[in-house]
């Protein structure tokens, strides 16, 4: 910081640095004739184009996807766009996983292994309805414990909840018991927030508006989310090319000009807290990894143009504002009364409609958040565009748990 | 009465009233529920077995409308912080289900309830907490 505190310009292409090259998604949204590979290859192909490069130009390729890991989805993925023989990390993470991708072509080329790679997340999961919901196995022969709890049976709704929608509403309703402020109310004005701005983005699965009683009166999945207030299964593919800031500097004036550096990347798992393996912690990951990322990007929470995070419950989101140090401590429930969030707000959080809105293919999304940062330092965005924006953060939460976050630059002229 | 047995294995039913317990570690005093390989938290590897109080504070619960198929809603899944310490996740029970009868906050005791038989006529037996 110089003596005027704004960040003093970084020589622009530093040669250590990793910068975003190419990005694109496709619409996130149920494509029952497409399969796997087509949402992949849609968003690698156009991202390649976008970065001004091809599979030629690829040292690296990271693939994540969940619902097909283990299928070798990067090799299947290069088969349909180029087989160059680079190295390809398959990378399942929990809703991390698109993150993960990033990570692993950040990491090669930070190693020096590569200048150059191509990072996908993508995901076919159709209409899934609730996700780790089995029906029940019929009745036992004779009761015989097994497992690691001995269970004789499923504990799953007998005792409380594992699957996500009450995961994500017992951790929203934590914070409200430890903070004032909060309530059913709050929530769902995150929601309506969302909703309202898909409406200005095209590669939203949903694009329509609520008000605040059709969200809180919709049907109740685990109080206090209601169906709208839920993330929907989809399909989609998100891509980016990464290039280091050596190879950059012998780049088109172009490539140069809308290239975004990446500031941060941090990826970090839950660390041991009372009561992380009976509710997951979803906090203190966030709040770690968020503060690593500030202080290795030297950007401030206050300096955010906008942020991008995991809101696969409107509950999540909430609880983000205070985990990114967004809002002061303890009043995310007045953050969002005030429309900090809001898009004309001091730090506007998911304008493209976020994962309750944008949608939620489960590999993609970890990606589709650093497109969606991109193009508005790029001041690309369109209708939804964020004047001026310069500096943004993107977060993506899997549980189990893994957490990444990246900061992300507009190239300094 | 025919032959019961607790829904999982931290659910003590023949020893005194019905009660949880943990392994706790001997090195940190880390509270968990499961057969361990080691301590998360200090990479200890002994544990001795402690009973947790039945009383404790819900710190947050939903009430779940839409579950696993067989699995009769509302209900509503609660954390509850034990006096004494321990965390656990169960249901609240022998109230309605909706927010005006759960609440943050709230003051629970452990309770039992039936939870199905296999073909032999054992009973499994699950817990939960009631208002106190």
């Amino acid at each position: 910081m110089d003596a005027t505190g704004t960040a003093a310009p970084r020589d622009e292409t530093a040669g250590d640095e990793v910068w975003v090259l190419g990005a694109a998604m496709t619409r996130f949204g149920r494509y029952p004739d497409q399969d796997l590979i087509d949402l992949g290859a849609a968003a690698a192909t156009a991202a390649l184009a976008d970065g001004g490069v091809t599979m030629a130009d690829m040292d690296v390729l990271g693939a994540g996807n969940l619902y097909e890991a283990g299928s070798g989805v990067g090799q299947r993925l290069q088969k349909q766009i180029g087989q160059t023989g680079i190295p390809v990390y398959n990378v399942a993470n929990a809703c991390a996983t698109g993150a993960t991708a990033i990570r692993c072509v950040y990491m090669a080329i930070k190693a020096g292994e590569a200048d150059m790679g191509l990072a996908v997340g993508f995901e076919k999961m159709g209409k899934m309805g609730l996700l780790g919901a089995k029906p029940p196995s019929g009745e036992a022969e004779a009761f015989e414990p097994s497992g690691r709890y001995g269970s004789v049976m499923s504990v799953e709704g007998r005792l409380g909840t594992t699957l996500m929608p009450g995961v994500f509403a017992q951790a929203g309703m934590e914070y409200a018991y430890e903070n004032g402020g909060v309530g059913f109310e709050q929530f769902a004005k995150v929601a309506e927030k969302n909703h309202r701005n898909s409406t200005l983005n095209p590669l939203a699965q949903y694009r329509k508006e609520f008000s605040l009683d059709e969200i809180m009166g919709a049907p109740m999945m685990a109080y206090p989310n209601t169906v709208l207030m839920c993330c929907p299964t989809g399909d989609g593919g998100a891509a980016v090319v990464l290039v280091s800031g050596e190879r950059l500097r012998s780049l088109s004036d172009e490539q140069r000009a809308r290239a975004v550096r990446i500031g941060a990347s941090v990826m970090t798992s839950d660390p041991w807290t009372e009561g992380d393996q009976v509710q997951p912690d979803v906090n203190t990951l966030t709040r770690q990894a968020a503060s690593r990322a500030y202080e290795i990007s030297g950007v401030d929470p206050s300096d955010l143009d906008l942020v991008e995070l995991h809101d696969c419950f409107a509950t999540a989101e909430l609880i983000h504002y205070d985990n990114l140090g967004l809002c002061a401590p303890g009043e995310a429930g007045k953050f969002i009364e005030e429309g900090g969030p809001e898009r004309d707000g001091p730090t506007p959080v998911n304008v493209s409609g976020g994962l309750i809105s944008k949608g939620h293919p489960l590999g993609a999304t970890g990606v589709a958040n650093v497109y969606e940062v991109t193009t508005h330092l790029r001041g690309e965005a369109g209708d939804r565009q964020i004047p001026g924006a310069r500096v943004g953060l993107t977060h993506v939460i899997g549980l189990g748990s893994a957490c990444c976050v990246h900061v992300l630059e507009k190239a300094n002229a | 009465m025919g032959r019961q047995v607790p829904i999982v294995d931290y659910l003590v039913l023949d020893d005194g009233p019905p009660h949880l317990v943990a392994g706790r570690c001997r090195g940190c005093g880390a509270l968990y529920f499961d057969r361990r390989n080691g301590c998360a938290r200090c990479f200890g590897t002994d544990f001795e077995r402690v009973p947790l109080a039945t009383e404790g504070t819900v710190r947050s619960f939903t009430i779940v409308h839409r579950a696993a198929p067989g699995v009769p809603v509302p209900y509503a899944s609660a954390i509850v912080d034990l006096d004494g310490g321990g965390l656990v996740k169960a249901n609240v029970v022998h109230t309605p289900a909706d927010p005006e009868h759960v609440g943050l906050g709230m003051r629970v005791r452990l309770t039992t309830f039936p939870a199905g038989h296999d073909r032999e006529g054992t009973e499994a037996v699950a817990f939960g907490f009631e208002p106190a």
